[in-house]
């Protein structure tokens, strides 16, 4: 099966919303092994003058999880994912995520470009708040092993 | 070490050294929800053709940008962050892997209050981050 280059273009739907839990943001922290206390301990991070406990940067990683997993589940984009493989990662973000957040991100495929048998594709990844403002934005690009 | 406040163009501003095993695998499966069984099973990671079982990239870009966080005090600080998944971290399964990161400044701009931060990430003796950045703010 070969990447459909149709879908170069393609918008996605929001995903469902992700409640951004405080021991969720303690157990990502432990995972990427994080020290800093405003991560992990509600009053360092009023002391820094955020709300609640503000997440990694790599954080946003697991809604773009849910993003790519509609891309690969769209039976017309041609993708399996053992041909998978993460090339490149580009974030840039509006502001950090706060515990309590709710975030969706909604995925554009916004390049498909043939390499032989294989193929490369960009996605932007724009993560929303529950007020569909603006937190962050994160391109990846993905290599698609094709049939040699 | 340099402090946050008073960035040198080419100061090394952190550096890091992490030992990722496959427990810590197992874990940032389950935190960050990639479950893809590469990260954990040396069947699958051989039968598509893998030296082994290898750690996630964003593990390796997620604890190289925690690096310049844990310098920083705060995540709020990072405003971006890029970087190429140029070589696997292969993760044996008794003694796990050494990863190095070394954060130098790259770029200061003390009018628009920014910076970026290269990173150099090592496993083995090789870098498995090609172009790796941070951008921060200063204040």
């Amino acid at each position: 099966m070969a990447v459909n280059p149709a879908i170069e273009g393609r918008v996605y739907p929001p995903t469902e919303p992700y409640l951004v839990g405080r021991e969720k943001i303690r157990e990502f922290a432990r995972a990427v092994f994080a020290t800093n206390p405003t991560s992990f301990d509600v009053d360092s991070a009023r002391a820094a003058g955020h709300t609640d406990l503000v997440a990694p940067p790599t954080f946003p990683v697991i809604v773009q999880e849910r993003a790519l997993a509609q891309l690969v589940a769209d039976p017309t984009s041609g993708i399996e994912p053992v041909n998978l493989v993460h090339s490149t990662e580009h974030a840039t973000s509006v502001r950090p995520v706060i515990a309590g957040d709710e975030l969706s991100a909604v995925l554009t495929v916004t390049n498909v470009t043939s390499r032989g048998p294989h193929t490369l594709l960009v996605a932007d990844i724009e993560i929303l708040d529950a007020t569909g403002d603006h937190v962050s934005t994160m391109t990846s690009t993905l290599f698609v092993r094709g049939e040699e | 070490m340099t402090s946050p406040g008073r960035i040198m163009l080419g100061d090394t501003v952190a550096k890091s050294r992490y030992h990722v095993t496959r427990e810590s695998l197992v874990r940032y499966a389950g935190a960050s929800g990639d479950f893809n069984s590469i990260h954990y099973r040396d069947d699958v990671a051989d039968a598509v053709g893998l030296p082994g079982v290898l750690a996630h990239g964003m593990l390796t870009l997620g604890l190289a940008t925690q690096c310049v966080v844990d310098w920083l005090g705060d995540p709020a600080r990072i405003t971006g962050y890029r970087a190429r998944f140029t070589k696997p971290v292969i993760v044996a399964p008794d003694e796990g892997a050494v990863v190095e990161v070394v954060a130098k400044a790259a770029q200061v701009d003390e009018a628009a209050g920014t910076a970026r931060i290269d990173l150099t990430v090592t496993f083995d003796g090789h870098a498995v981050l090609g172009k790796s950045q941070v951008w921060i703010s200063l204040r």
